[in-house]
């Protein structure tokens, strides 16, 4: 009997079930949407943050001293230590090299510009712009495109480079391939010289082509940046890397952070040295390349763990208040279904049911109102938080899998919350003037 | 009241005379709205609890969205300058331009000076000094790692690398050391180290009238960090143009590049969150509401069994639900201020400015909301005999 009745409740009074059954896939519709980017919101804004730049650089042990002023090096160009370009690739090889974004290696060689008397200094900066490497069997690009997204390389007219790596004969302008022997000139440098793109520049003897104007905001602006390994030729020492900015995921900064890795207990170790923290991946560096030295970029490093957190919490705010709104609704809804069936209620009790058993049927209508409308409202809000990962982060947000069964708890929890009151409220009331219709 | 009576007792037909009697004369509309909220008080504080709810949140979600772009704004700055002014190529800043940029920028701008210079150890190494204001650079560069800083005459910060060139060690010694600029001899003490991961670690730095006593050199940059929205500092960057023609103003691309791409994502994330929020608190008043009106069929049916015009029928759950929209309304913001103000203490150690600008949507909103969900059970009922619904069926 039981069965059939909640069976025949829900056949007949499809309308009111819809109702619902709407609020309860709406409500959990949001909050899945919500709990899903809160979760994944961290994720999102690191990669995010990657727009300020590198956050490690790695240099020679025994680096000597730069002195730079400007941009432009005062020391003889041969001067001091050297990383090996071959061991760049190691970097994929560390225990967070899901966490390495890219990193791109930097060569500033002080060259003479022109020829004859008027030749001038000025710094000629190697680098990967966008180079195709190999480590084990995997394949993998990286080079300034992905570490200074802030780089811009227009044509003489202002025109952007076209984005794509594949090169278009017909632009007047591009990024120079990591094999060729174009530059790209800095723009403030470019207005010095009156040069455009497509024209040749004179370096150490050399006719190098100019292939775009690169903008940086910064010293580069006075230099020209050229392929590392026409750097390297220009300074006559194959494979030399002056250092390698990385820029990797981390985690805030915490107590544990800090710590000296030397002091602390194995256990300590294991956990710093798995944790991405940029001292933990920085140690990692060191390790992967030989005779080097890694440290962080406070500038980059130090600040965005704040902002993350600012952000992350602002988001677990909002999710909870999303949670909130969404429980009302469904507990409203649900408190009304039940007030409207009151002479429901006094028509069971006249017959002879006790308040449990009508208690029993009302919380498995309701058991089953959740579990169809939490899951319908778990897809809907996948999609919703998909829907939102896209359209804001250009990036798939992920839902895991293990949210399913909670959300279904929280549905289930919220719709019997919200029904308690009303279904002891409807037990409550006198079968007499339930039937009456006196309410 | 005359008679002292309790609600809820049993009151003879000639008490219930006379309180009436003495009422206050109000119209039978007016009388009407109240007494049915008061009679079926529980109801009606259910649905007035949804508005509350909802208008908190939509207020909350809405003081938020201004505000927090200004306080993640604030927190962009801990980036240090957006803003660098660089003497042009054989010129030199003038003297004023220091005061020239923070009249300009205003008084929360910060402004720090630097002056370059080459100069030798006495084994004959170059190392670059650089003279700065100590305390705004302090101010402007947070990530700074400084052991200590300099408080003393002819103390220096000594760059992490730089270090290994003036005295033995990682260790700041404190043995004075000399570094010689143009022939010109200068003893320093190591006050502490810095350390920055990048350029800086390579330098010494000096406070700026005793670099310039010694070198002659005057501040050929100055780092701005520049407050504001990107119209803003574009603004800024116009009028220093035009106030110092001997000095390029370049913005550090990195830095405002990097600020306005995560600023825009978190913005698109907040609207669509709290679009999704108050959208939500909306739905549960329309659910709360619907049933409170479907309610109260038989008051509908009586009010037509009585004569009532369709009009006035209308016209009262109208009112009774504009009613409870903008006393929802009023109490509602209330609260969504003091939620907004407890999270950005909470998240941002700082506090919300509440913006009252806002209370005149949460008041339409929360009276169409309720005018809306008054409506909608009246088209249904409206079709409905009142012998039906008083029959109870």
């Amino acid at each position: 009997m039981f069965p059939r009745i909640v069976y025949e409740s829900f056949r007949r009074q499809a309308r009111r079930k819809l109702l619902a059954g709407i609020a309860i896939t709406l409500g959990v519709a949001v909050a899945t949407a919500m709990i899903a980017v809160a979760t994944d919101i961290g994720d999102k804004i690191n990669r995010e943050l990657r727009s300020y730049g590198a956050n490690l650089v790695v240099t020679p042990q025994e680096d000597t001293l730069d002195v730079e002023v400007g941009g432009l090096n005062l020391k003889p160009p041969s001067d001091g230590a050297f990383l090996n370009e071959a061991d760049l690739p190691k970097i994929r090889g560390t225990f967070w090299h899901h966490n390495i974004v890219g990193f791109s290696p930097m060569l500033p060689v002080t060259v003479k510009l022109g020829a004859g008397s008027d030749a001038k200094d000025v710094t000629l900066l190697g680098t990967y712009f966008d180079k195709a490497l190999r480590f084990g069997k995997e394949d993998f690009t990286t080079g300034v495109r992905i570490t200074h997204p802030w780089w811009k390389v227009s044509c003489s007219d202002g025109r952007l480079a076209p984005p794509s790596r594949v090169e278009d004969p017909a632009a007047a302008c591009s990024w120079p391939n990591d094999d060729s022997q174009n530059v790209l000139i800095g723009e403030r440098l470019a207005a010095k010289l009156s040069k455009h793109s497509g024209d040749n520049l004179e370096i150490n003897g050399r006719q190098l082509t100019i292939s775009g104007i690169l903008s940086t905001g910064g010293v580069e602006d006075d230099q020209i940046v050229a392929p590392l390994a026409l750097a390297q030729q220009v300074l006559g020492k194959p494979g030399a890397v002056r250092r390698v900015y990385v820029s990797a995921l981390t985690k805030p900064p915490d107590a544990l952070s800090v710590r000296d890795p030397k002091s602390m207990t194995p256990e300590v170790y294991d956990r710093w040295y798995c944790s991405p923290y940029v001292e933990s991946i920085a140690y990692q560096l060191q390790e992967a390349i030989p005779h080097s030295h890694a440290e962080q970029i406070r500038q980059v490093a130090q600040n965005e763990g704040t902002v993350l957190s600012r952000i992350k919490g602002l988001m677990l705010l909002i999710t909870f208040a999303a949670l909130l709104a969404s429980a009302l609704a469904v507990s409203a809804a649900m408190a009304t279904a039940i007030y409207e069936r009151r002479v429901e209620v006094g028509l069971m009790k006249a017959l002879g049911a006790g308040d449990l058993v009508v208690s029993a049927i009302f919380f498995a209508e309701a058991l089953l109102l959740a579990l169809v409308g939490g899951l319908a409202g778990f897809s809907a809000g996948a999609l919703l938080a998909r829907q939102i990962g896209r359209s804001i982060f250009n990036s798939r947000i992920s839902i895991e899998p293990v949210l399913f069964p909670i959300i279904l708890g929280i549905a289930v929890f919220v719709t019997f919350a919200g029904s308690a009151a009303a279904i002891r409220r409807a037990v409550k009331f006198d079968p007499v003037f339930a039937l009456r219709g006196e309410g | 009241m005359t008679t002292s009576t309790t609600p809820g007792t049993l009151l003879t037909p000639l008490q219930v005379a006379n309180r009436r009697a003495h009422a206050p004369h109000t119209s039978m509309f007016m009388r009407m709205l109240l007494r049915a909220a008061v009679l079926r008080r529980r109801r009606a504080a259910s649905a007035l609890l949804a508005m509350i709810v909802a208008a908190a949140v939509a207020t909350a979600m809405m003081n938020l969205y201004v505000d927090v772009q200004a306080k993640l704004r604030t927190e962009f700055r801990n980036y240090g300058a957006n803003l660098v002014v660089v003497a042009k190529e054989g010129q030199a800043l003038p003297a004023d331009a220091l005061s020239t940029v923070e009249s300009v920028l205003g008084a929360k701008t910060l402004a720090v000076p630097f002056s370059y210079a080459v100069a030798r150890t006495n084994d004959g190494q170059s190392v670059v000094v650089v003279g700065t204001d100590f305390a705004r650079a302090h101010q402007l560069n947070h990530w700074w790692k400084v052991s200590r800083w300099p408080d003393a005459p002819n103390q220096a910060l000594i760059g992490m690398r730089a270090a290994a060139v003036v005295g033995p060690g990682a260790s700041p010694s404190r043995q004075p050391f000399a570094l010689t600029f143009q022939g010109k001899a200068i003893q320093l003490v190591p006050a502490g180290m810095l350390q920055t991961g990048a350029g800086e670690d390579s330098r010494i730095y000096l406070d700026q009238s005793e670099f310039q006593n010694w070198t002659g050199v005057a501040p050929s940059t100055i780092e701005v960090a520049a407050n504001g929205t990107a119209a803003d500092v574009d603004a800024s960057i116009r009028k220093l143009t035009q106030l110092l023609p001997n000095a390029d103003i370049r913005p550090v691309r990195q830095i405002m590049e990097g600020e306005a791409n995560v600023l825009n994502k978190t913005r698109a994330t907040l609207y669509a969150s709290a679009t999704l929020v108050v959208l939500t608190s909306a739905l549960c008043v329309l659910a709360t509401l619907i049933g409170w009106v479907f309610d109260r069929r038989r008051d509908f049916a009586i009010m037509k069994a009585l004569g009532a015009s369709e009009h006035l029928v209308n016209g009262f759950f109208a009112a009774e639900a504009a009613a409870l929209g903008v006393v929802g309304a009023i109490l509602g913001f209330f609260i969504g201020i003091a939620v907004a103000v407890w999270i950005g203490r909470v998240n941002f150690h700082a506090p919300v400015v509440p913006r009252f600008s806002v209370f005149p949507y949460i008041l339409a909103g929360s009276v169409a909301v309720a005018l809306l969900s008054a409506v909608l059970p009246i088209v249904l009922l409206r079709r409905v005999q009142p012998a039906i619904i008083l029959r109870g069926e």
